[in-house]
């Protein structure tokens, strides 16, 4: 009994291998050999938690690797535990992380981190996700002026939620009180979730949240979007204006990208690339996108993308200068 | 009523009849129990990595699967904490305070059978509250803003106040040393760095609270077992029998009253979206004690303390999937990751679920009768064989926990700075016994202090400072009320007592 099991075993172990081996020579050139830790530069359950747990699901359920990629949360300092780790990986090619926008702020803020986000090895990006301005639906408010109006005459007592200081949402914020002239109070939660549930509550006026966050309270007509930060109109919110329509130069987004650790090799880095775009392209996740108003038209990778990071780099750190750090840190 | 609740709860038990679905509630409820009694990985885990298997059966059945497994871990938990006084979860630490003295003097089986079916009524009465009441009780979850949940942590620190024992001092340092390990980290409001000591990465994630659980009751508690037995003994074979079975079967109804307070509040404090299993498990048996006629007993082995705690996290666990399903707000961290999951099916929770996806919805209701079922009819089958860990040697036993406390340590988030955290927790854990220090105050400030310090600050910003804002909030109100209410009782009691001759001498 026991030798038949050892059999089995060693059977098992090697059709494993063979498997493995068939894979890799179908794609003749390098692959996993070990699991891939796929870092998340944020806490469980968030927008960037579930999109990484997506892209998971879509690896696994199409049979994409032939070793499977293990998502690992690095939510502390706003990323900074993140980065830290992806430097300490340098030239690691299992190693792959999922970005939002702390990637460019998280360095700026906290000056004594030292990453460098540009010797990080872009692989692609995987969508650019968008903002609008939510208010609840018993508010009134029906259109931007209304909104600055209201929000100026209640000065201080306007309540804004976000998903903490430094995070998008804040800088956001700071840049409308930049454009309009007020001062509002902001008040951090532990992700946009919370926000928005505590938008439908009432306990908080307005807030930036992503649609993913609000799409089903809007549906269900708790609460309405009055504006949106893109540059054209999002499939899905085709009758809510943009900032830009209406005369207020405020456009930002969220990137979501994939990021090898420094010095990465060429081969593997040519591998993952591979990988995404063709995660990229599935129809699971363009379905995804455009259920969530999420803009994932163009594929950007390698080369571009680091153009991209240069330019979002550079204008992250024209934002903070301009509103303050001291506006978003919330000091 | 008929319409609305009776006929499609009908038809969604119907549909977690089908094979299909009965197999996934088993196979859900095992991969729980397995999970939950491993230190370390607990329900987060198990649903993080078991969610991608999930893409082979259709989304209904993988909810179901996922859901069982979260409940089969909430039992599971139960077991390592009592017979090897290693938390298998954050949610069952409250059940080692008496599980594992009860597992000391040979009760290991009357334990574990009050925490199979304390979890098992907590789970029940829970499911009931959810199919009867979902669409109001979103609407009060709804009503909760940070000054509710800041009132609620206050009474929640109320209902821990006499688990210290008589040692006031002592009690008071406790909760400071546990508020104060609390704070490091980043700080929600200003996004600074808090108490990173020697400038460890490791400490801006904060300090995980299971590390301390693990630290001050696995590697404290085996520090001392050693120091007292020697390692020379047996800790205590425990026979089990059917008439033993049949005699702790009427143990019942000494904790029957506190399972179903536990699970009722339990059920509430998991609808919340802020608190979730552990904070419910925690205050279930903080009310156990106080309203208990021998409150001395806790900690040494009362039958109650094992109960409370139990029936409070599975109640919990069913109460979060409120919010989820209904707000698509997760109350606690596995809720989050399943949310994820619905994500990727292509369901979308939220105010709307409800009446577009009514299949899904109530198949998932359906289930959690049944999930109930099953893990009570498991977890008492298999009680010959959990006890069985305790007739082995302490010196083979020593070097397992050891093991399992370094991998659960490690586990959740996979790095070595915890683990050594872990052994420092277990050396002071150790030592303030030594010192007739209470630990649990500790433990439970580690929890709370989080919640409370964060919603408090978003209140006094949302007033701009103005405590009396407080006073303007109807439901927090009723919460701080309560908390007084709470203080105020067993220092009457002790007055009371005081006047009344003493009776044993």
């Amino acid at each position: 009994m026991k030798r038949l099991l050892r059999n089995m075993m060693v059977g098992a172990a090697a059709l494993t291998i063979g498997a493995a081996g068939a894979v890799t020579a179908a794609q003749a050139e390098w692959a996993p050999k070990k699991p891939v830790e796929f870092i998340i530069m944020a806490g469980k359950g968030g927008g960037a938690d579930q999109m990484a747990r997506l892209m998971q699901g879509i690896i696994q359920k199409n049979d994409l690797s032939p070793r499977p990629f293990i998502p690992i949360n690095k939510p502390g300092g706003s990323g900074a535990e993140a980065l830290q780790y992806m430097k300490s990986k340098a030239g690691d090619d299992h190693t792959v992380m999922v970005t939002l926008n702390s990637f460019y702020t998280t360095p700026i803020i906290q000056d004594g981190l030292d990453i460098d986000i540009t010797t990080f090895t872009p692989i692609g990006r995987m969508a650019l996700d968008t903002f609008l301005l939510w208010v609840h639906s018993d508010s009134g408010i029906g259109s931007l002026e209304d909104y600055v109006a209201k929000v100026k005459a209640a000065g201080r007592d306007w309540k804004v939620g976000g998903t903490g200081s430094g995070q998008e949402d804040s800088i956001l914020t700071a840049m409308m009180e930049a454009e309009f002239g007020y001062e509002v109070t902001y008040i951090p939660f532990p992700g946009g979730g919370t926000v928005a549930k505590n938008l439908v509550g009432k306990h908080i006026d307005s807030t930036v949240n992503n649609p993913s966050e609000q799409s089903e309270f809007f549906r269900a007509g708790n609460t309405v979007p009055l504006v949106q930060f893109n540059d054209e109109r999002a499939e899905a919110f085709k009758d809510i204006p943009t900032a830009k329509e209406l005369g207020h130069d405020i456009v930002y987004y969220m990137q979501r990208s994939v990021n090898g650790p420094p010095g990465m090799s060429d081969e593997a880095a040519a591998w993952y690339r591979n990988l995404f775009e063709t995660l990229f392209k599935s129809e699971e996740w363009q379905t995804f996108c455009t259920d969530d108003g999420i803009d994932c038209k163009d594929w950007v990778a390698g080369d571009d993308l680091a153009a991209f990071h240069q330019a979002q780099l550079k204008r992250h750190r024209e934002l903070i200068e301009s509103v303050g750090a001291d506006a978003i840190t919330g000091e | 009523m008929i319409e609305t609740i009776l006929q499609p709860l009908a038809t969604g038990l119907l549909q977690a009849f089908e094979p299909l679905n009965l197999a996934m509630i088993l196979l859900g409820c095992l991969a729980g129990l397995f999970v939950g009694a491993l230190p370390g990985l607990g329900s987060v885990n198990g649903v993080a990595i078991l969610l991608p298997v999930t893409f082979l059966v259709p989304p209904t059945s993988a909810i179901i699967f996922l859901c069982a497994l979260y409940y089969g871990a909430m039992y599971g938990g139960a077991i390592s904490s009592i017979t090897l006084g290693i938390p298998g979860a954050s949610t069952a630490v409250a059940t080692v305070f008496d599980g594992r003295p009860m597992a000391q003097s040979g009760k290991a089986d009357q334990a574990l059978m009050a925490a199979a079916i304390a979890s098992f009524i907590g789970g029940t009465i829970s499911v009931i509250l959810f199919t009867l009441f979902a669409p109001p009780l979103a609407a009060f979850a709804l009503a909760f803003g940070p000054p509710e949940e800041f009132a609620l942590m206050v009474l929640a620190f109320a209902t821990f106040i006499g688990l210290g024992g008589d040692d006031i001092p002592k009690t008071i340092f406790s909760i400071m040393v546990g508020l104060a390990l609390a704070t490091i980290g980043l700080d929600i409001i200003s996004g600074q760095p808090r108490l990173i000591f020697f400038d460890l990465p490791g400490f801006l994630a904060g300090i995980n609270f299971l590390v301390l659980a693990i630290g001050i009751y696995g590697i404290g508690e085996m520090i001392w077992t050693l120091e007292h037995t020697q390692g020379k003994v047996t800790l205590h074979k425990v026979k089990t029998s059917w008439a033993g079975f049949k005699e702790n079967l009427t143990k019942i109804k000494d904790y029957l009253m506190t399972t179903t307070f536990g699970s009722v509040l339990g059920f509430f404090v998991g609808t919340l979206p802020a608190a979730g299993a552990t904070p419910a498990s925690l205050m279930s048996y903080g009310l156990a004690k106080t309203f208990s006629k021998d409150p001395d007993s806790f900690g040494k082995g009362n039958i109650s303390g094992v109960a409370a705690p139990e029936a409070g996290n599975n109640a919990a666990s069913t109460g979060s999937m409120l919010p989820m399903i209904t707000l698509g707000i997760p109350g606690s961290p596995t809720t989050a990751i399943l949310l994820g999951g619905m994500i990727i099916w292509g369901l979308r929770p939220g105010p709307l679920l409800f009446s577009e996806h009514p299949d899904f919805v109530w198949g998932l209701i359906g289930s959690m009768y049944i999930a109930n079922f099953v893990t009570v009819v498991l977890n008492l089958a298999m009680i010959p064989i959990f006890v069985r860990v305790l007739a082995m040697p302490f010196t083979l036993l020593a070097p397992i926990i050891f093991a399992l406390c370094v991998v659960g340590g490690f586990a959740p988030t996979l790095k070595m700075h915890d683990v050594w955290l872990m052994f420092i927790f277990g050396l002071a854990g150790y030592l303030l016994r030594k010192l007739n220090y209470p630990v649990a105050p500790a433990v439970l400030a580690i929890v709370l202090g989080p919640l409370a310090e964060r919603s408090l600050r978003q209140s006094l910003i949302a007033s701009q400072g103005d405590p009396l804002m407080f006073l303007e909030r109807p439901i927090a109100l009723t919460c701080f009320f309560f908390a007084a209410a709470l203080i105020a009782y067993p220092i009457v009691r002790k007055l009371l007592q005081k006047r009344k001759p003493v009776e044993e001498g």
